[in-house]
């Protein structure tokens, strides 16, 4: 016991007396909690829109002052050649075009009936679909308007309630997503560097003769990295309760009990990689061109799982940050307790489980 | 000349000796453009709704059916009560909740106007948004249509109705793969080239072999030359499989746009990208610092460039970062040129930039690498 305490002091050292690399591996998290919480968003904000009015009436006026008013669009110029349009999306500055044929309101008026033409640069579908799906509803806007001032028999009112985020901040799903992702990724970063290290610098030969059991040899190792994973996670949640306005709905201590659960899962991954590979630039390169973006899409915080083909649904089944992100949401935002996140939990209990087991039958093998 | 020629022959084979690195330089990207596209994926739909029908009653049965037939919701699930819904909510298997409250058929036709209440899961705001709007838009449907059926057709006063068309230029069958294969494309290169370069120079301070290059009278730009010309080739060549053999062949993207602009602004985009990577690499003395610092900037790249977010969004300050970060541009650029075929008029802009950034990094890194130490 004494032996193993005087072993992690050793790794303690080492973590700490390099300097710039401790400053990064706390000042990124922070930078990037606050940048991207702060900054990230799927709502389309700000479109750069063109109005083709041929019609130049009251009504094509009135729903040009309407899609003016929003935030969602902003009106750049006014265009009236087809040509000018193409150039106009080629070169990316707008995103959607707004035609009114002449007689617009004439034609609303004496055939209870008008045409509109929204044409979109559906290069990228999503924006093209929210947008002209935004103009959509703001034209049936003007038109419920007009209908109003009949009295419109049988009508089905709709009450809507947006539960857990009523003020819809992109924050409240981004974060825990964010969270989930910087504690993976650093965590699967450190470790996987540090036993390849004393690999490559021949050190690993001096502990493997050392009397000294190395399954205590691993976990000496990645004490100091669990330590400082957990005044990482500490940061970034006093960050986002305080700087960023996210609640903790939930308890607190179950939200650090399955967070550092959640650090062991990671901190095992790096091992393995570790144990793995052979030089320092492998296990880097592996943990982060083949995890970064992965996890990224995985996680499921920026594009929904269930749209995925079933194949990768699975895959996402494998990567610990998406249950993670699930358990996140459920203590902060939902506030619910353990009942709800236990499945996740036992699935990240049994990753870290297999994990440590494949990284201890590696080890050996590599001492006999 | 010669002495560069040397240099490059020695990077080359040791990239190649490397057994270990190869298959990650070369597969993980392709393999990663292969499988990443499908699952980037924004469109809504398949939104789970979980309906407490209290009215039972043919209305309510119809209106079920419309909204499970309309595409958009996948019936998670009839709820008995609206808590044994909520339940659901909390457990993540329903996104939404409408309740019909009871005599809604009964209250619609006697007293004209009847609610319904819908509850949504809006932890992320821009799905609960449209999944709201799709069925309010389903909803009102459905309300015409009993209008029309009560109502006598010509005591009917039609209402006043705006016709909205909708084209869609570049790519009418709105496939979400198009736009991402070319931006996932662009991050996979961009990471491959600068960590490459990022670790490939400070392994070699680490092992103390740049001190032997150092005390040979090979000239500082050779050396740099040397280092930045391989991983420029490798950039080159994923990038054209990645763009043909993935994109074309596999997606079915044919670049429309001039394929001579578009690697004219790769070139000067990589050199961009070395530059950041040969930087890192001055100011690091450890691979682990080099590999944090350029693992910290590709997380900002990746998630600022507006690959799977929107930035003009953004705040102000977070989009003048955005502004920063050169694969912003690339993901921008390459979009415009494979998917609108946009002219070097339309890019010269980005083009500028892009040689801005080019000669800044690089200048910097020059500056900032000692021959002595």
């Amino acid at each position: 016991m004494k032996q193993f305490i005087t072993f992690v002091k050793k790794e303690f050292l080492h973590v700490f007396r390099d300097r710039k690399t401790l400053l990064i591996l706390f000042g990124l998290p922070i930078v990037q909690i606050v940048l991207f919480g702060f900054a990230l968003t799927n709502e389309i904000k700000h479109s750069r829109i063109v109005v083709c009015d041929y019609a130049r009436d009251n009504a094509s006026q009135q729903i040009i002052n309407k899609l003016e008013a929003g935030t969602q669009f902003v009106i750049e110029q006014s265009l009236l050649s087809h040509d000018q349009i193409e150039s106009a999306f080629k070169s990316g500055k707008i995103k959607l075009v707004v035609v009114f044929p002449a007689h617009f309101y004439s034609d609303l008026q004496h055939f209870n009936k008008a045409q509109l033409q929204l044409i979109t640069d559906a290069s990228d579908p999503n924006t093209a679909n929210t947008l002209s799906s935004y103009a959509s509803r703001i034209v049936m806007d003007y038109q419920n308007e007009l209908a109003g001032q009949h009295t419109i028999p049988y009508r089905i009112n709709t009450v809507i309630r947006m539960i857990y985020n009523p003020e819809l901040k992109a924050a409240v799903n981004f974060i825990p997503g964010v969270m989930s992702l910087i504690l993976l990724l650093v965590c699967v970063l450190m470790t996987s560097v540090s036993i390849v290290k004393e690999k490559e610098n021949g050190t690993m030969e001096v502990l493997l003769v050392s009397p000294f059991n190395p399954i205590l040899v691993i976990i000496s190792k990645t004490i100091p990295y669990l330590v400082l994973s957990l005044v990482n996670l500490s940061v970034i949640l006093l960050l986002s309760v305080f700087v960023l306005g996210m609640p903790v709905n939930g308890s607190i201590t179950l939200l650090y009990l399955v967070s550092t659960l959640f650090i062991i899962t990671a901190l095992s991954l790096g091992l393995l990689i570790s144990n793995s590979t052979a030089s320092q630039q492998s296990a880097m390169l592996i943990s982060l061109m083949g995890m970064l973006i992965p996890s990224i899409l995985f996680t499921g915080f920026m594009f929904p799982l269930e749209n995925m083909p079933y194949a990768l649904q699975l895959i996402s089944n494998i990567v610990p940050a998406k249950w993670y992100y699930i358990i996140v949401k459920s203590i902060m935002i939902k506030g619910l307790g353990f009942s709800a996140i236990w499945k996740e939990t036992l699935i990240l209990s049994g990753m870290t489980v297999i994990l440590l087991f494949v990284n201890i039958r590696k080890f050996k093998i590599r001492l006999a | 000349m010669r002495t560069l020629r040397f240099l490059l022959q020695k990077e080359f084979r040791q990239i190649f000796r490397n057994k270990a690195l190869l298959p990650i330089i070369f597969f993980a990207p392709i393999i990663q453009l292969l499988v990443l596209p499908l699952a980037a994926d924004y469109e809504i739909k398949n939104i789970n709704i979980t309906v407490v029908d209290n009215d039972h009653s043919g209305f309510s049965q119809k209106l079920i059916s419309k909204i499970a037939a309309s595409g958009y919701f996948k019936l998670a699930d009839y709820a008995g009560s609206f808590n044994a819904g909520f339940h659901q909510m909390e457990n993540d298997k329903s996104d939404l909740i409408l309740e019909i409250p009871q005599g809604f058929e009964r209250n619609l036709v006697r007293e004209n106007e009847q609610n319904l209440f819908i509850a949504i899961n809006a932890i992320n705001g821009v799905k609960a948004n449209l999944g709201g709007a799709y069925l309010n838009q389903i909803i009102a449907d459905y309300n015409a249509d009993i209008r029309l059926k009560w109502m006598p057709a010509s005591k009917f006063n039609p209402m006043p109705a705006i016709e909205v068309t909708t084209s869609n230029w570049f790519n009418p069958s709105m496939n979400y793969r198009y736009y991402m294969v070319p931006g996932i494309l662009v991050i996979l290169v961009t990471m491959i080239a600068s960590y490459l370069c990022a670790l490939n120079i400070v392994k070699e301070k680490e092992a103390g072999t740049i001190e032997q290059i150092n005390v040979t009278p090979i000239r500082k730009y050779q050396f740099i030359l040397g280092k930045l010309i391989p991983f420029w080739v490798i950039g080159m060549f994923i990038f054209s499989v990645g763009l043909f053999g993935v994109g074309w062949l596999v997606y079915g993207i044919v670049p429309v746009g001039n394929l001579v602009l578009l690697y004219g602004y790769l070139s000067v985009y990589l050199i961009a990208l070395l530059g950041l990577g040969l930087l890192i690499s001055t100011y690091s003395e450890t691979q682990q610092q080099a590999m944090s610092v350029a693992f910290f900037f590709m997380m900002v790249f990746i998630l600022m460039s507006g690959l799977f977010t929107p930035i003009e969004s953004m705040p102000r300050w977070a989009y003048a970062i955005t502004q920063c970060s050169p694969v912003t541009y690339f993901v921008e650029v390459v979009r415009m040129i494979v998917l609108k075929g946009s002219s070097f008029e339309n890019i010269r802009y980005h083009f500028l930039i892009m040689t801005g950034f080019a000669v800044l990094l690089n200048s910097w890194a020059i500056l900032n690498y000692r021959k002595t130490s």
